[in-house]
């Protein structure tokens, strides 16, 4: 069972990589993308626990890392790359140092806030990030002779080896010293603390993880797109991303996978609704969470059951 | 016998509440302290005090043997885990959606160094030998307290007489010196009690501290070597059990006197 799914779904990804039509290769670029976007947030919100509303600020530091080490420094690509995920990273670090002093609601409330404060603060800092008008001839990268252009196929295979490691990294944190520790202070943060876990600091880490993979997400978006604004930061993608999450299954690696892909590719199969498609979705979605709330692929999450049963 | 635990002059109020005044309780290496006390006595505050949940406002806690103990006040609690101190909880707190084992690996978290960077590095032979370890431990642990048929199961999944035993078990992962037990025998029956009795008497025969939290008599009694008596936040009696339950302070204090 478990193989013939396995192998379904690389026949599946083999058949996407060789489509010819350009349309549908950007749609599966997006979902690539935002795979790598939702595997990131899924180690802050489905293994620390953290529910993160600011998600989209670390994708820009990314993104605008990128962008400006390549503007006015000349990196290349694949310098720039890790220099992305370090930057972002360092800012789910830093805004974290202070959001974590409170949880739950709150905490979503504060990193909501924080991401719009950089959202905002990338806009009006002209002089820097080009304001609203943003920042334009971000440099494709090339591997040796070959030039990823502005097709969006080599950028697709990039992203899927990006999605590759990071999802075997993910699936061997969770089932890790650190990722245990994770689900003690997502479930009983006291006894958890009294069974020697330093919470505060696994829960940085986990901030810190999520930021270093939203920024590699941010500089492939970059170098791809050519061009940046903070538009493409917007809150909403923050959300989008948490309900991929959600959907697939909190804590799933391969369920938020799953749900990316779900929710990127929904929206366009339902384009014939035309101005209808978005209230479809969230039809689709409200079911779904009415009969499968744990998600696509997840086992009853933490997340649900903190509604019920507040944390003392 | 050296003593492990000493405790002086512990204080803690809530709003006006004295919930511990002045507290002094003090433990031989290998003893087993029995506190009991009506509910309010500051029972479960005295431990949130010595594990780092909660911070007194005055007073001592010394913990290690003679020349090497350290003060407690001001270390958070995960501190206090690695220093040796390990605890159970008056309202079971287990993680309810891992499996029982893992309840109980995880209680040896303490006891393993494995970062995050290394567990990314399939080949890593720390993470391996820890993995093999841990399990080991909690498997033996789990056979210990009764419960081997039970490891896969999800903790929140069992009953309560088996989710104390996980807590234990949990607890005794960590290999602590100072074993802190609040109320482990409440909502056990008479035969889960009488074998829980029978486990803290082994543990004392194998050289670990425990401070007992009980309303039973009938618990505390026959297991513990020493019995501090509580009430409002005072200790009203200290000795060993036979004199304290003929204690007047003590018969007062839990039956009232006639007027």
């Amino acid at each position: 069972m478990r193989k013939r799914t396995s192998l379904a779904f690389g026949l599946i990804l083999l058949l996407s990589f060789f489509d010819p039509d350009p349309y549908r290769s950007e749609i599966y670029a997006t979902a690539a993308l935002y795979a790598l976007l939702a595997l990131g947030l899924n180690v802050i919100v489905g293994f620390a626990g953290l529910l993160h509303l600011g998600y989209a600020a670390l994708f820009a530091v990314g993104a605008y890392t990128y962008a400006l080490l390549n503007l006015r420094l000349g990196w290349p690509f694949w310098l720039g790359l890790p220099a992305s995920g370090a930057a972002a990273a360092l800012a789910g670090v830093l805004l974290g140092l202070p959001a974590i002093r409170v949880r739950g609601d709150y905490l979503a409330i504060v990193t909501l806030g924080f991401g719009e404060i950089i959202r905002v603060v990338v806009t009006n800092l002209e002089g820097w990030t080009g304001g609203p008008n943003g920042l334009m001839g971000i440099d494709h990268p090339s591997v040796g002779p070959v030039h990823f252009g502005v097709d969006s196929k080599p950028y697709y295979a990039l992203l899927m080896v990006l999605i590759a490691f990071t999802a075997a990294a993910c699936s061997r944190l969770k089932h890790s010293r650190v990722g245990l520790a994770w689900a003690a202070v997502r479930e009983n943060e006291l006894a958890a603390s009294c069974l020697g876990m330093n919470a505060r600091q696994l829960k940085l880490l986990a901030l810190g993880i999520g930021g270093w993979v939203a920024g590699l997400a941010g500089c492939v978006f970059a170098a791809k797109q050519g061009t940046i604004t903070p538009d493409s930061f917007d809150f909403i993608v923050s959300v989008m991303v948490l309900a991929m999450v959600i959907l697939g299954g909190l804590g799933s690696v391969p369920g938020v996978i799953l749900g990316a892909v779900v929710l990127s590719v929904v929206p366009e199969l339902l384009r014939e609704f035309t101005q209808y498609r978005m209230l479809l979705l969230g039809l689709i979605m409200l079911l779904l969470m009415r009969w499968r709330p744990q998600g696509l692929l997840g086992p009853a999450s933490a997340l649900f059951r903190r509604v019920r049963e507040p944390a003392a | 016998m050296s003593r492990l635990l000493e405790i002086s002059g512990l204080s803690k109020h809530f709003g006006g509440v004295a919930a511990l005044e002045e507290i002094a309780l003090e433990a031989e290496r290998g003893a087993i302290v029995g506190i009991i006390g009506p509910n309010g006595a500051g029972k479960t505050t005295l431990f949130n005090c010595i594990s780092g949940v909660i911070r007194p406002e005055s007073g001592r806690v010394r913990f290690g043997t003679e020349g090497r103990a350290q003060d407690l006040l001001g270390l958070a609690p995960h501190e206090i885990c690695r220093m040796g101190i390990a605890r159970t909880f008056q309202n079971i707190r287990l993680f309810p959606e891992m499996s029982v084992l893992e309840n109980v690996r995880i209680g040896a978290y303490v006891r393993t160094q494995a970062d995050w960077w290394e567990a990314l590095w399939p080949w890593s032979r720390r993470v391996r030998q820890e993995e093999a370890w841990t399990s080991e431990l909690a498997l033996r642990l789990l056979d210990r307290v009764g419960l081997s048929n039970k490891v896969d199961q999800t903790a929140g999944s069992l009953s309560y007489g088996q989710q104390r035993r996980v807590e234990l078990a949990r607890a005794l992962a960590s290999e602590p010196d100072l074993l802190l037990l609040d109320e482990p025998a409440a909502g056990l029956n008479h035969a889960e009690r009488q074998e829980l009795m029978g486990f803290l008497r082994d543990l004392r025969r194998e050289e670990l501290t425990i401070l007992l939290i009980e309303h039973d008599m009938r618990v505390v009694m026959p297991v513990c070597d020493r019995v501090t008596v509580l009430d409002h936040g005072l200790r009203i009696a200290e000795g060993i059990p036979k004199t304290v339950q003929e204690d007047p302070h003590v018969i007062e204090a839990y039956l009232g006197t006639e007027t």
